[in-house]
């Protein structure tokens, strides 16, 4: 594999007549990177992802996957490159095994030992021989990673892992990327579950209605995040005005009982000190850091609503 | 690129062999010719107005000839299409394209296995068909030397091996309703729409054979082609027929199949 990036799209535009489902996404995704691609149903995610993947063409813009087009060079550019969009699909009248062995053969490998390891690893083995048909939709997406392992990929793309499993096999699934990352394998996942990113992205980019509105680091987005502190006292009105006299304390607003304000550790320290001296009583005193899930609504707002129409998968 | 293209066309073959429609069309067409010796073993009367109907119960080597004739009206070309019109447009309904097409074969690689993959199904359904045919004939007749198309007697070995080039040269036509069936799949992705539209064409051609004023135009129809294979059964030989058949059927096959591939290399494969 070269030293090029895993990913690098520029400029990457799709119109469908009179929508615009991709407006000019720029995407990189470093080696090493477990990169959270995030937006509401219907942002531009999942097209994103198949022009990635050579299944769809930009109307304009060009992708580098380690350094290579897919739409100059179709399969070629897709070495060491695997994953599914949508949710993993297979020939429902094959058997699992049945359908490795033939992704094994467009990928000419038929290595059957490797085969088995991985219907061990994602725990199909003994339903290795029923008919796809049959598998229910957390068993499918098992496959599916055991479909896109048979690659040895150094470039893993997942749309929506997890979605539609149940708890436990949500959990399995997180447990699963993060082995694959920590072997080394670079993950772009596309999510709307705000805490599978936060749990096991290192970057992110937010789209919203086609458009990147943030890439980056995710500890740096969190970090620009309005932090402050709460406050719930059995004398709310005798805390408010306390509040409002303290040198150091800001932006002091109280909503359903609970006071919230922007100040630094000192300033903390010395009005837990007044409130005690002033015989005020304090049930709660907490720093509060906006979540991802916070931020993530913030930047794409009014999105619910506007976006339903003009979904596009 | 040929071994690429060969896994390919292997597994496209194993598809084929997992589905029922495969065995549909081809359990149909072995069906047909027995149940065509049967009901003239049963009865007195024949298809005499047929080529070689007059000489049915003289050998069983005449028995597939006939039925060839009776089949290519709308029994083959719709037992072609059950396969030829599903084997891209069911990847679309299976949502498989993704799959296959994010691997390390190149779509012109998988068209190429498809295409393959039909025509063999094509090839197989015809000598299936024939073959049995024949044994069936055989059984009911015994396998006795064959009256020609112009009156004269050929031997029952002579005649099996016209049989096999009648089968041969019957196949062109049947491979260019294939092709069609291979390029409705492609662009409309619907199995059904295919399926009927391939069967649609290939009666179309048929009744456009009968017309008055085509008389022109006929020779290069497809449905003519289906009787191309009457030249060998003439003393001496006609060639005339078959030649044609091989050109116009190399058209009638490489133009749809081009289009299709062209819509293939190029479409996007998005959810449906």
């Amino acid at each position: 594999m070269n030293d090029a990036l895993p990913v690098s799209a520029r400029g990457l535009f799709k119109r469908y007549g009179e929508l615009v489902a991709v407006d000019h996404v720029d995407l990189t995704v470093e080696k090493g990177d477990v990169f959270g691609y995030l937006g509401p149903n219907g942002a531009g995610k999942t097209t994103s992802l198949r022009m990635l993947l050579g299944l769809i063409r930009p109307t304009e813009g060009s992708i580098n996957l380690f350094g290579r087009d897919p739409q100059v060079q179709g399969a070629r550019a897709l070495e060491g490159v695997a994953g599914f969009v949508e949710g993993p699909t297979f020939y429902p009248y094959l058997s699992a095994r049945r359908n490795l062995r033939l992704l094994a053969a467009y990928d000419d490998g038929d290595s059957r030992s490797r085969i088995e390891e991985l219907l061990d690893l994602v725990e199909l083995r003994d339903r290795g021989e029923d008919k796809v048909g049959g598998f229910s939709h957390g068993m499918r997406q098992r496959l599916g990673i055991a479909g896109a392992l048979l690659r040895e990929p150094k470039l893993l793309l997942l749309d929506e892992p997890t979605t539609g499993l149940d708890p436990a096999g949500m959990r399995d699934m997180r447990d699963l990327v993060r082995r694959l990352a920590g072997e080394g394998i670079t993950v772009l996942l596309s999510s709307h579950l705000l805490a599978e990113v936060e749990e096991l992205c290192n970057r992110v980019a937010i789209i919203r209605k086609g458009r990147i509105v943030y890439e980056g680091q995710l500890h740096e987005l969190l970090a620009t995040a309005k932090s402050g502190y709460s406050l719930r006292s059995p004398q709310p009105e005798h805390a408010r005005a306390l509040l409002l006299n303290q040198a150091g304390i800001r932006e002091v607003t109280s909503v359903d009982g609970t006071l919230r304000f922007q100040a630094e550790e000192e300033a903390v320290a010395a009005l837990s000190i007044a409130l005690g001296q002033a015989r005020i009583g304090v049930t709660a005193l907490v720093p509060e850091t906006a979540s991802l899930e916070e931020l993530f609504l913030g930047m794409t707002e009014g999105e619910q609503a506007a976006g339903a129409e003009e979904a596009v998968a | 690129m040929i071994a690429a293209v060969g896994r390919v066309y292997e597994w496209e073959v194993a598809k084929l062999l997992a589905q029922k429609r495969t065995y549909l069309g081809l359990i149909s067409a072995m069906l047909v010719p027995i149940v065509f010796v049967v009901v003239l073993v049963l009865q007195t009367g024949g298809p005499t107005d047929v080529p070689l109907g007059r000489y049915i119960r003289d050998t069983g080597l005449a028995a597939p000839f006939v039925v060839l004739f009776f089949m290519s009206i709308w029994g083959l070309p719709l037992i072609t299409a059950l396969v030829a019109g599903d084997i891209v447009a069911a990847e679309s309904h299976n949502d498989t394209l993704k799959t296959i097409l994010t691997r390390s074969r190149n779509r012109g690689q998988v068209f190429a296995g498809k295409v393959l993959a039909v025509l063999t199904y094509t090839f197989v359904v015809v000598f299936a068909m024939g073959l049995v045919g024949l044994a069936a004939g055989t059984i009911a007749w015994g396998f006795h030397p064959l009256t020609s198309l112009s009156g004269t007697k050929v031997s029952a070995g002579h005649g099996f091996g016209l049989l096999v080039a009648s089968l041969a040269v019957y196949f062109l036509p049947l491979a260019g309703i294939a092709a069609f069936g291979l390029l409705l799949s492609t662009v409309t992705r619907n199995s059904a729409a295919s399926v009927v539209g391939s069967l649609m064409f290939a009666l179309l051609m048929q009744l456009l054979g009968v017309l008055p004023g085509t008389e022109t135009i006929r020779p290069y129809l497809l449905g003519t082609q289906f009787e191309a294979w009457h030249g060998f059964l003439r003393t001496p030989a006609d060639w005339v027929p078959v030649i044609r058949a091989l050109w116009v059927c190399a058209l009638y096959i490489s133009i749809p199949v081009a289009a299709a591939y062209l819509v293939f290399l190029r479409r996007d494969v998005a959810s449906q």
